[in-house]
């Protein structure tokens, strides 16, 4: 076990090196140029020429990649090109709401979605199972920005509840952050409650057609022991691998919702940065996405052992 | 009622009670609220031409002098200042108590370094160092400028309105080199940033001076007194439009800049809130096409182009609203000291399609770098694609994003290798006032802005321009240069439009000036 642990480790640093170096490749590639933005609409030439050399962008492609990897031998990130702020100093101020909207999020979807997909699958066919079905349908097929905005006309402007945007840091109060987030997190709970529905239903469908559930029926056992302890737990494998895929891609950052509620978190920071050209970031931000889509694969392998005891590492 | 449901309720009834009871707190300082109209994205307004770096500027810094509602240039940081019998020496008295953030004294150190940084950068700043034989502190309060040639714009330079502007920092700072960013926010201004609250991309935090002191004349424009009117002033950049007018309506914050013309009619009947101009100049858009490649290196085209304009086709695409537009005939911006419609030329598709024909137009493909970002910019370049096919000429738009766009239209290669042919812009009005300053008439090649035309004869009346401290006369050269360029077309100017923002009927005392400014806002409870 710890074996394998390290050897997925060591595997990781590869796959990282792989992607900050192609990262760093394509993001020379694209057009567009930070000096330009910084010197401005109205800058000549040749001021755009000196900005260019200030900051390093007239050095080869070569030299400026050795650069940056000697800096990150270090643990340095660099600085923003535009406001000169650290990296690390830029993404520390956007994990909070990040990691908070993508948790509740998560909660919210498996609260809603498992249960109901749970549901349908033991009703398949009947009025509830469609019911929930065309609900997945729906959650699926609505685009995040037209949900978002219904959400915020109802629950904001009309009754006032919520806030129509903007997020209020925990060091104000665990309750008007979360109030903050509440709306968010059901725009997006909805497309991933949807996607964990069908994942739920599809696998319950299948264990429930298995001879051991026959037998737990025969045993005489109820329809909940039956679902819950014999059914849920054999599905909890496809389950997690959804859950764990969807969490990564929460925290990857969820440009359109953080743009309709003006949550200043990692999606909005990493759009930001690449129509900016703010390669430091950029490159930052990438490495870190990286590693958590890495961090999440191996908790959800590693889940694997708590829900079938077969899987041996 | 088992224990079980009674731990139920009360885990629901805290759960209800956190999310929508609204947050506890004490007695709330006074918070202006803003949705700029953009990002700040760094904080250095002489390394930075961007509006929004300007803005954070006005919020943080004084001036030596300041534009006035009648666009004369006032004293600002200034008590006196005279000007030697033949025009060549200037000397500047600082008024009494002017201090930074840092608690230091101004000092007239401070000015000599502060403006040469500027020099450096800005154009209407190269030119008066240009013509600078000696500037220094005469003692703690006074500043000598030291002309080499009698040079007319000398308070026009230091009082611009707009990017860049001769802001006052610390000597310690701006001794940094003008192409370096500054890191360190301090100021004199009515308003203190708090680096620590700046989120860049969503929030910058200001608070009140409580140093600063006031002009005792009254305010006017940009000058006269100015104050913070409240604690606080927050910039919630909200990049979405709809974000930001649900934000408006709801009371979260209290001004909407640059609100979209498709949503004026949404908050018309709301009692809560009004539309007022963002600024008083307006804005002049252009269009730009690059004077280097075919076909527009061919003056005959560019004169077709006068003829293809008629503003008030553009102006209509972008605003339903005509007191919003202005269909202005002139260079240079109406209202503004050097307007004149002098050679003014009218529509004419039919001279247009002429002169293409006389220019033996071969067919070159015109390369539109169309920035769909923003809203003028595409409805104008949408626009003028359609009337230059109207025309006969072979358009290729190519739609990108601002920061494409920015960095394609530097390039000078033809347009088989990633050239270009026209962008459209929208430069606020400040930029657009006289010839010196002007951003589109310059016409001294590759110094010039993108699309860099080349006209002896324009740069030679610029150069007298500067030279003249004759109001009568300068007027008499911004005509000239006008009817220079109606043959040499360098830009073709596609009408004013009057920025628009919301904002929420608490607010009071909102400065009319040629740029957005905070001081003086007062806010009701």
């Amino acid at each position: 076990m710890i074996g394998y642990l390290l050897r997925r480790i060591l595997a990781t640093v590869p796959v990282l090196l792989f992607v900050a170096v192609l990262v760093f490749l394509l993001l020379q590639l694209t057009p567009g140029d930070p000096a330009v933005l910084i010197a401005g609409d109205y800058a000549t030439t040749q001021q755009i020429e000196a900005i260019r050399h200030q900051l390093g962008l007239d050095r080869s492609i070569l030299e400026q990649l050795a650069g940056w990897f000697a800096r990150l031998a270090r643990g340095d990130l660099g600085v923003s090109i535009f406001s000169q702020l650290p990296v690390t100093t830029l993404i520390g101020q956007r994990i909070e709401p990040t990691l908070l909207l993508s948790l509740y999020t998560v909660i919210l979807s498996i609260a809603f979605a498992i249960p109901l997909g749970v549901v349908a699958a033991y009703r398949a066919g009947g009025w509830l199972d469609r019911v929930v079905m065309g609900f997945a349908v729906m959650g699926f097929s609505t685009p995040v920005f037209v949900v978002g905005f219904l959400l915020v006309y109802v629950f904001a402007l009309t009754l006032g509840w919520f806030p129509t945007q903007g997020y209020v840091p925990v060091a104000e109060g665990w309750g008007a952050a979360l109030r903050s987030l509440t709306l968010p997190a059901i725009t997006l709970a909805l497309l991933y409650a949807a996607l964990l529905a069908r994942v739920t239903r599809a696998s319950m469908l299948e264990v429930l057609a298995e001879d051991y559930m026959r037998t737990a029926h025969a045993k005489g056992l109820g329809p909940r022991p039956v679902l819950m302890r014999h059914a849920l737990k054999n599905t909890a494998v496809a389950i997690v691998t959804v859950i764990g895929v969807g969490v990564a891609a929460l925290l990857g950052g969820v440009v359109v919702t953080e743009t309709v509620f003006n949550i200043p978190g990692l999606g909005r920071l990493t759009a930001d940065a690449i129509l900016r050209r703010d390669y430091p970031v950029v490159q930052g931000l990438i490495l870190l996405f990286a590693c958590i889509y890495v961090v999440i694969n191996l908790l959800v392998d590693l889940s694997y052992l708590l829900f079938d005891p077969r899987i041996r590492y | 009622m088992t224990r079980r449901s009674m731990l139920k309720g009360m885990a629901l009834a805290l759960a209800a009670g956190l999310l929508l009871s609204p947050a506890m707190g004490h007695a709330q300082p006074s918070v202006l609220r803003v949705r700029p109209f953009g990002d700040l994205k760094a904080i250095d307004p002489i390394v930075n031409s961007d509006y929004m770096a300007r803005n954070h500027g006005y919020m943080v810094y004084d001036t030596l002098f300041a534009m006035d509602e009648t666009l004369a240039i006032k004293p600002q940081m200034v008590d006196s200042f005279q000007t030697s019998a033949d025009g060549l020496t200037w000397t500047f008295v600082l008024r009494d108590g002017l201090k930074f953030h840092d608690g230091a004294a101004v000092t007239a150190a401070d000015v000599v370094a502060s403006l040469q940084r500027w020099g450096q950068r800005d154009g209407l700043g190269q030119q008066l160092f240009a013509n600078t034989a000696d500037i220094k502190a005469a003692d703690d309060k006074t500043v000598v400028l030291t002309l080499k040639n009698q040079w007319g714009l000398v308070l026009d330079a230091l009082g611009k309105p707009s990017s860049n502007v001769p802001f006052i920092m610390p000597a310690r700072i701006a001794r940094l080199p003008a192409t370096e960013s500054l890191t360190d926010p301090v100021g004199s201004g009515p308003f203190i940033m708090k680096k620590d609250e700046w989120v860049p991309g969503s929030k910058v935090v200001y608070v009140r001076n409580p140093d600063y002191k006031p002009r005792a004349d009254a305010t006017s424009g940009m000058a006269g007194a100015k104050q913070a009117g409240v604690d606080r002033v927050e910039w919630l950049y909200m990049p979405d439009a709809q974000s930001a007018l649900n934000a408006l309506q709801a009371g979260e914050i209290d001004i909407f800049e640059e609100m979209p013309p498709d949503m004026l009619e949404l908050v018309a009947r709301n009692p809560k809130i009004r539309v007022q101009p963002q600024d008083t100049l307006a804005t002049q858009v252009v269009f730009r096409m690059n004077s280097l490649q075919p076909p527009f290196d061919n003056p005959k085209v560019r004169q077709a182009i006068r003829y293809m304009v008629d503003q008030s086709v553009f102006l209509a695409a972008y605003v339903d609203d005509p007191k919003l537009y202005k269909d202005c005939p002139s260079f240079y911006m109406c209202g503004s000291p050097y307007y004149t419609d002098a050679g003014w030329v009218k529509q004419d598709l039919a001279k247009a399609r002429a002169l293409l024909k006389e220019a033996g137009y071969k067919g070159e493909p015109v390369v539109v770098l169309h920035g769909t970002e923003a809203g003028i910019t595409n409805t104008f370049s949408s626009v003028a694609e359609q009337l230059m096919r109207d025309i006969g000429l072979k358009v290729e738009p190519q739609a990108m994003d601002w920061g494409t766009l920015t960095a394609r239209r530097t390039s000078k290669k033809a347009m088989n290798e990633g050239g270009w042919s026209l962008f459209i812009s929208a430069p606020t009005g400040a930029d657009m006032m006289d010839p010196l300053g002007h951003l589109g008439l310059r016409s001294n090649c590759d110094k010039a802005w993108f699309g860099w035309p080349c006209d002896d004869q324009i740069e030679k009346l610029r150069g007298e321009f500067a030279m003249t401290p004759d109001l009568g006369k300068r007027k008499e050269i911004a005509k000239a240069i006008q009817l220079r360029a109606e043959e040499t077309v360098p830009y073709v100017p596609l009408g004013q439009l009057s920025l628009v923002r919301g904002v929420s009927t608490k607010l009071s005392d909102i400065p009319a000036a040629a740029v957005p400014v905070y001081w003086n806002i007062k806010k009701a409870n």
